[in-house]
């Protein structure tokens, strides 16, 4: 039997406005850097929640200002886990299209971004939406070699 | 709240944007504003001088997406600068470098628009 201590689960909530975001990462950078992780991978976590946090701000809830999310991190000696909860328009990732930079570029157009950076800098990442309950994204670090 | 803030510097018929801080979602407007900025007074040579910019994310990368096809339309560009090697490693991995000049230090990227 391996030791698998569970580290409690610390969770904050706030509403949907773009100046939470620093606190966002705030929270997610103290409560990832006490996981034993290095420093770059506390900043890919922090990165990562930041364009999921983005994302739901201006798609789930359409820069509305009233919306909850919640954001939980826990971690055990194997795998850092975030789980980003909100109420806003579900969401369909299946629909968002793997960027093409040079097409970006030509239309100008930048969505899509954060999502590959999300996929890039974390090892899973999961989409589960309730269309009129809640959506959920989790994130995961595995810790092991990180 | 994240701390962001921008300077502009003329060095010739070059201006150099010098980023401060955290740019975000939040904070992305104000360096959007530069750009406008810059662009109605026809200013198409621009630097960006990343050295003090402290964080990215993929809303601060939009900016110079939003902006760079006007500015070289009009025989202008956007080069970049003074990167610290986490905010490179954020262009790096979308690939930013195959579409914007990125030099070591603010002189060379003036430099290569007299070159031209």
């Amino acid at each position: 039997m391996g030791n698998s201590i569970k580290n409690n689960l610390k969770e904050i909530k706030v509403s949907s406005k773009t100046e939470n975001l620093s606190k966002i990462r705030d929270f997610v950078g103290a409560n990832a850097s006490t996981a034993g992780v290095s420093q770059s991978t506390v900043e890919n976590i922090v990165l990562a929640v930041d364009e999921a946090c983005t994302n739901i701000i201006k798609h789930a809830y359409k820069s509305s200002p009233d919306g909850e999310i919640i954001i939980q991190i826990e971690y055990d000696e194997s795998r850092l886990t975030i789980t980003i909860i909100d109420y806003g328009k579900s969401f369909e990732p299946e629909r968002i299209p793997q960027p093409d930079l040079r097409k970006y570029y030509n239309e100008r157009k930048v969505g899509g971004l954060g999502m590959y950076l999300m996929k890039s800098l974390m090892d899973d990442v999961k989409y589960t939406s309730i269309p009129g309950k809640y959506n959920q994204v989790l994130l995961s670090k595995n810790l092991r070699g990180s | 709240m994240a701390e962001f803030n921008t300077s502009i510097s003329e060095k010739g018929d070059v201006n150099v944007i010098n980023l401060k801080g955290y740019l975000d979602a939040h904070t992305a407007p104000a360096l959007e504003n530069n750009f406008t900025q810059l662009i109605e007074n026809n200013k198409f040579k621009i630097v960006v001088n990343f050295q003090n910019l402290a964080y990215i994310s993929s809303a601060g990368l939009g900016v110079f997406m939003a902006y760079i096809e006007n500015i070289r339309e009009n025989k202008g560009d956007i080069k970049l600068t003074n990167m610290s090697d986490k905010v490179f490693n954020i262009f790096d991995l979308l690939g930013f470098p195959l579409l914007y000049e990125i030099y070591k230090s603010e002189e060379e990227a003036i430099n290569k628009f007299g070159a031209i």
